[in-house]
């Protein structure tokens, strides 16, 4: 293989990033639940600590507020703090300091200091965990302001904006969907970003705009390639940052095609799709639409236990193969 | 001063209290300086409140006075603490100009959080005061972190976490007792226990008698000090500073007062009789117990505590000045410090 055309899994996409963040910069650490030894509950941070040792790679107890604090504490004193939510779930255990404390401090004491925390949190259905480790929360802090809000969809992806999160001076919660850890992909050596902030268009077209983050990136790139033999030409904008949200490409993207369907993991209503929905239709992208935009998310249910349930809880190939040839035909 | 009363002053410094043998005479006038100008500070502000000046809500620290100077005493002033919703005293302990705070509660860009603030997230970093917190036990994991930087980056400085017996029945406490415990972070937690989280008293709120008992269960020292005497808090944190100086370790110390006013403005003191509240004031006022002391003890005279007064008089009336004069933020800049500027 072409060495210029490394594969790695987004896994080890992010694990190089930390590495490459912990040689450049001696403030950056990592801490989490069982991210030592044990290599994270998703094997994300490996070995990282016979690299780093015990003092930079810090298993904490399970104790999500308490150690998110810490993590606060410690960015806005000086370090640069990586912190592991062992699932996204858990989020709801930290979420006073992640809302109360990180997205504010800042703010509230009028600019006299910054918070350069990053926070991971494994997100999404797919592993058979049921209700309790299978959520998608992203569009709960996509909400606050003073935080910013990540979904690389690729390994690529993964590695440059997890280095753009440890030099940002801000909060940056990244949500990383569980079954994209072992998905590969094309992932340059070194050190490089991928800026916040900025989505990318995974795949042109005439016919219709996909928005998808995460893993629903794929997917939609799937269904894309699906209807191509009908004659349906799909452009797909991977949306990569929820906050802030990149609201330039999405409505050049729509004003271009004519048509919107949103596709996201999240339960569907009050969600990313609602935001992006509404952000096109206040634009002057509105006057170009030729049918009503289309949302396609999670059904309004707990993630199930049963593998036929869980999946049809979320939307998968099939479900976006037609929705958009409903909206491209005119069905809807 | 004369010579021979200064001589006389120094020799019977043996049998005093810690205060009175740790510290100059000068540096004990000023915490008396401090603890007036915190009273005042207070005063001051609501009566601002009242006249309509101040808008919103704040928690008043009347009759805590000496828990804050006597924790903050022993503190370097690169070390720092993080305060709570009753913050104001910590602020001035740890060094802050209140006429920047005065210029905060009026929402002022003079203010110490150029106005975004309020009363509720006072802060001071510049000297070290990371920032009240409007969360129950909010600052404490922030303190913890705080600590685990000073560890990590070898600057030797000490961290203390201000908060009330409220925040004892947090989680956000216990967990961050014992990661500070496990780590053997440099922090010192100081629970101002004045004996109601609002209107809820320890005894119907807490399990355990003594707040200070909580530390068994994270190995470190609890200890129980009189925080109307400023000597005693300031021992106790003497002790736990250098204590975490030396690596090893947390403390927690339960500092039991009493706050003469209500939670907020909005109280009613239905909770709470008008005999406890005239008999913490009467008799256990840090204030007068200090300055009973220090004069007692020769440190002081009639006339050195007038001249105190009055120049607090004059700080407070001055800062309410600056306050009043100072410009009110431009609406244009709503968004700004949300996020931080990048070039």
């Amino acid at each position: 293989m072409d060495a210029a055309l490394r594969e790695l899994s987004y896994a080890q996409a992010i694990q190089e990033a930390m590495a490459i963040a912990m040689d450049m910069d001696e403030r950056v650490f990592l801490m989490g639940e069982d991210i030592g030894v044990y290599g994270g509950a998703f094997q994300v941070t490996g070995d990282l600590v016979e690299r780093y040792g015990t003092d930079r790679v810090i298993d904490t107890p399970i104790s999500e507020l308490g150690g998110a604090g810490v993590a606060v504490g410690a960015a806005v004193t000086g370090m640069r703090p990586i912190f592991e939510f062992q699932f996204s779930d858990f989020a709801t255990l930290g979420m006073e300091q992640i809302v109360n404390q990180a997205a504010k401090m800042r703010f509230m004491l009028g600019g006299e200091v910054s918070v350069p925390v990053v926070m991971r949190f494994p997100a999404g259905s797919g592993t058979g965990a049921a209700a309790q480790h299978s959520q998608s929360l992203e569009a709960w802090l996509g909400h606050v302001p003073g935080l910013k809000v990540i979904q690389p969809a690729t390994p690529h992806d993964a590695k440059g904006m997890l280095l753009a999160a440890v030099a940002d001076p801000d909060p940056v919660m990244i949500f990383e969907h569980k079954l994209l850890y072992k998905m590969k992909g094309h992932v340059p050596e070194g050190h490089y970003t991928v800026p916040i902030g900025k989505a990318e268009i995974r795949r042109e077209g005439r016919d219709l705009t996909i928005v998808a983050t995460s893993i629903m990136v794929q997917k939609a790139l799937d269904a894309a390639a699906a209807l191509e033999g009908e004659g349906i030409d799909i452009e797909v904008v991977d949306l990569r940052t929820i906050r802030p949200i990149d609201r330039q490409t999405v409505i050049d993207s729509v004003k271009k095609t004519s048509r919107l369907l949103c596709v996201y993991e999240a339960v569907k209503t009050l969600g990313i799709g609602a935001e992006v929905s509404a952000m096109v239709a206040e634009s002057e992208a509105f006057d170009y639409l030729d049918a009503p935009i289309v949302r396609l998310g999670g059904a309004e249910t707990p993630i199930p236990y049963n593998p036929d349930l869980e999946k049809a809880t979320v939307p998968q190939v099939p479900d976006i193969i037609t929705a958009a040839r409903d909206l491209v035909k005119g069905v809807r | 001063m004369a010579g021979a009363s200064k001589a006389a002053v120094v020799d019977s410094r043996a049998n005093l209290p810690f205060v009175y043998r740790q510290y100059s005479p000068e540096q004990l006038r000023e915490v008396l300086h401090k603890m007036y100008l915190i009273r005042r500070f207070e005063e001051g502000a609501e009566e601002c409140y009242t006249r309509g000046l101040i808008h919103g809500t704040m928690h008043l620290s009347i009759g805590q006075e000496a828990s804050a100077m006597g924790i903050c005493m022993p503190l370097a002033a690169d070390d720092q603490i993080t305060s709570t919703h009753r913050g104001h005293g910590h602020c001035i302990a740890k060094g802050a100009e209140v006429s920047r705070m005065f210029a905060e509660f009026f929402g002022k860009t003079t203010g110490y959080c150029k106005g975004r603030g309020g009363s509720m997230h006072i802060a001071d970093v510049a000297k070290g005061n990371l920032g009240a917190n409007g969360i129950v036990a909010g600052g404490i994991p922030i303190a913890v972190g705080a600590a685990l930087s000073s560890k990590m980056m070898k600057t030797g400085k000490v961290v203390v976490s201000f908060f009330g017996d409220g925040a004892n029945n947090e989680g956000a406490f216990h967990e961050a007792l014992n990661m500070a415990a496990i780590w053997k972070l440099p922090v010192i937690f100081v629970c101002e226990n004045n004996g109601y989280g609002m209107s809820t008293s320890t005894a119907r709120s807490t399990a355990v008698k003594n707040i200070a008992e909580r530390a068994a269960a994270y190995s470190m020292p609890g200890i129980i000090v009189n925080g109307n005497i400023f000597s005693e808090v300031a021992e106790a944190s003497f002790k736990a500073v250098e204590r975490a100086r030396a690596g090893e370790g947390p403390t927690l110390i339960e500092s039991k007062t009493y706050r003469h006013r209500g939670h907020s403005k909005s109280d009613r003191n239905r909770y709470r009789t008008k005999e406890e509240i005239e008999d913490w004031m009467a008799n256990r006022d840090p204030i007068t117990l200090f300055e009973t002391e220090l004069r007692d003890f020769g440190f002081i005279d009639d006339q050195g505590i007038q001249a105190i007064r009055d120049a607090v008089a004059k700080e407070i009336a001055d800062g309410i000045e600056f306050a009043k004069a100072s410009p009110a933020p431009e609406i244009a800049t709503l968004q700004n410090y949300v996020y931080t500027e990048q070039a």
